[in-house]
């Protein structure tokens, strides 16, 4: 394993991250991909066994964070706010994967879209959008 | 005058109570997070005990933004269904000792939620309130508060859209 980069140490050292059993799939200039596994204690709605909402934006703000700190010079960053909107329910048992892209940033603010899917890539559990503080870029 | 005699207050209570117990306990993501709700008449105040396991960043240390947003979630999301099963329950149509887990009340979904982070959380307990703004046959918009030491001072808030479930009588 090459030797883990300011970002990847940012998200392994999250213990709600680490409790979510998150995993850094990818990571580098200003995008990150995380992916979640389902799990029974992740459930929102016990009819139906899909994940709640709150397990699925927490993965979101994590790699929507992922991406801001990659970005180029940024050293440090926390969220303004964000939006999430939810299109699908995610089906039970599968494996969830945000993807987050820093698609522009200030010296001060980092714009962040993210989506995020199940084992079915055609159309995502949900979408964000955010606005996070930047500390350290030029 | 001919009234009829209230019911004790015990009753109402045990009815209440048992309630929200069904309604919140049948979750396993509100245990997972350690949420509790208090309750105060119709009123209900959502509690997050601080654990290691909710830290967004150990080096201040904060309670993880994903938390506090799902906090605020399942806040908004349960005061709309309390709000609808208080109703049915002052009306005597619903019976909460029937609510068990085969036939708990249908939660509504979450259509889209805004969260706007005011301050970060410190590591120790958060509280938090919603506010049906408007409940309508299909949607339901919520607003919702929550703070740590001081009521005034929030270290967050929230709107969200919901779709209400369809109100059909349960089988």
């Amino acid at each position: 394993m090459a030797d883990p980069t300011p970002a990847q140490r940012f998200i392994e050292a999250i213990p709600h991250s680490r409790a979510l059993r998150m995993h850094l799939e990818e990571i580098g200039d200003g995008r990150a991909v995380i992916s979640m596994p389902w799990a029974e204690e992740l459930v929102g709605d016990p009819s139906t066994g899909v994940i709640a909402g709150g397990a699925v934006s927490a993965l979101m703000d994590t790699c929507c964070g992922a991406a801001v700190m990659s970005y180029p010079g940024a050293k440090g960053t926390a969220t303004l706010d964000l939006r999430i909107e939810y299109m699908r329910a995610a089906k039970p048992g599968q494996r969830i994967t945000a993807r987050a892209e820093c698609f522009h940033a200030t010296r001060t603010v980092a714009f962040v879209r993210a989506t995020a899917h199940d084992e079915d890539t055609s159309l995502p559990v949900a979408t964000a959008s955010g606005a996070f503080t930047m500390e350290g870029a030029k | 005058m001919n009234r009829p005699k209230p019911e004790p207050v015990q009753i109402i209570k045990e009815r209440r109570d048992t309630a929200l117990r069904r309604l919140v306990g049948g979750i396993p993501y509100i245990r997972f997070l350690g949420i509790q709700f208090d309750r105060r008449g119709d009123e209900l105040t959502a509690v997050l005990p601080f654990d290691e396991k909710l830290i967004g960043n150990p080096f201040l240390p904060a309670i993880h933004g994903g938390v506090t947003s799902a906090f605020l979630e399942i806040t908004g999301m349960i005061e709309l269904s309390w709000s609808m099963l208080w109703e049915e329950m002052e009306k005597g149509s619903l019976d909460p000792r029937a609510l068990d887990a085969d036939h708990l009340p249908r939660l509504p979904k979450t259509i889209d939620f805004t969260v706007d982070y005011l301050r970060s959380g410190l590591p120790r307990d958060a509280y938090a309130r919603a506010r049906v703004n408007r409940s309508g046959r299909r949607y339901a918009s919520v607003h919702v508060e929550a703070w740590q030491d001081n009521r005034s001072r929030l270290f967050a808030q929230a709107t969200g859209h919901f779709l209400i479930p369809n109100r059909d009588p349960k089988e």
